[in-house]
């Protein structure tokens, strides 16, 4: 089991920030597919958060497909690929409108951002 | 014990000493399998609603209903409580404390007082006089959280702790509190405990202002609780010395 770390602010519902971070361990592989996930009471206290918010949490991946319950096993990270690699390149589309929103917040326009981007390309 | 029924109800509760009224018509459930955060300033009626229903203090009017039923000998078996200052007899040594506990309460886990004692490094021959006031404050959580309640109320457990005993007392409630069981903990001190409750309660001059689920309010107001709390008592600053 790889070390699962958790950062939360207060200002937003914990659960959806563990939905986040846990999809993000998921589609980076951290949490390879078809692992076993820790027991809630686990997760609880790495995390320092209710078991109930961590519940909460487990089921929204569960709807989500990316986690499943095998009966009185535990949760497993879901073995599709395909699903994984969707939400993969969901969290990469995702990052990008953000970039491209607080470029625009400080006044940038399209080109000028994707001209940043190619600079930094060219820093690598 | 039916699991829907909820584990503590609170109805047109009242209490007054002489002509103040400190509790004002307090309307209150609290479900099982949470921990509930109960908010208020100092002087807000926190204490004086946990001894109400610790059946310290007696309603002017009003109920309390705990388990489906009153205020008792059954509530004071099922509640395990964390008053607001330290109740322990100084001159025992923490074996012998355990050993009280345990002749006390039927409900109390000697095994896990110890345990919990021990990795604390705790000597249990150690007379509680002779330790800080820091590890007489865990010492006494250990001895709560010992003991297989449903309802485990802890009345400003981080009052003047250290963020590192801060830490352990978290822990140490996420880690033993029952499946099932809920726990209220009071306190004012919010921004540091608000990721582990389920549900808040903010009280002041002895009334209920509201009651919510924790991640639904921050949704609401794109807030943490505590800047919630911040905000809803701005408005009633002017009125008193806060």
């Amino acid at each position: 089991m790889p070390k699962l770390n958790f950062n939360f602010t207060s200002d937003r519902p914990i659960y959806l920030q563990l939905v986040e971070q846990l999809t993000l361990y998921i589609v980076s592989g951290k949490l390879p597919p078809g692992d076993k996930l820790p027991p809630i009471r686990e997760l609880a206290l790495r995390a320092k958060v209710n078991p109930n918010t961590i519940q909460r949490a487990l089921t929204e991946l569960e709807d989500q497909r990316l986690i499943y319950t095998e009966r009185t096993n535990g949760k497993f990270v879901t073995q599709n690929i395909k699903l994984i690699t969707k939400y993969r390149e969901q969290s990469a589309y995702t990052i990008t409108q953000q970039y491209f929103q607080t470029m625009a917040n400080l006044g940038f326009d399209r080109k000028t951002t994707i001209n940043y981007l190619k600079k930094e390309k060219n820093h690598e | 014990m039916s699991n829907s029924q909820p584990l503590l109800i609170c109805r047109d509760l009242n209490k007054s000493f002489g002509h103040t009224e400190i509790l004002k018509n307090i309307n209150l459930e609290i479900p099982r399998g949470k921990i509930v955060g109960l908010l208020g300033r100092n002087g807000a009626g926190k204490s004086t609603l946990i001894k109400l229903i610790n059946d310290l203090l007696t309603p002017t009017s009003g109920e309390i209903i705990i388990d489906g039923g009153p205020v008792g000998v059954h509530s004071k078996e099922i509640i395990a409580y964390l008053p607001e200052r330290t109740y322990l007899d100084k001159k025992l040594t923490i074996a012998q404390t355990i050993n009280f506990f345990a002749e006390f309460y039927s409900n109390f886990d000697s095994a896990k007082a110890k345990q919990l004692a021990h990795e604390l490094n705790l000597d249990l021959d150690q007379k509680i006089a002779k330790m800080s006031k820091g590890m007489q404050e865990k010492l006494q959580l250990i001895l709560v959280l010992s003991r297989n309640a449903d309802l485990y109320i802890l009345d400003e457990p981080l009052g003047g702790v250290d963020p590192a005993t801060r830490d352990y007392i978290l822990d140490t409630i996420l880690s033993n509190f029952r499946e099932g069981a809920s726990v209220i903990i009071s306190t004012h001190l919010i921004s540091d405990i608000e990721r582990i409750l389920d549900e808040v309660i903010f009280i002041d001059h002895g009334e209920i202002i509201l009651t919510d689920d924790a991640d639904k309010l921050r949704k609401k107001h794109h807030a943490s609780i505590d800047e919630i709390f911040r905000q809803t008592f701005k408005a009633n600053v002017s009125s008193d010395n806060y």
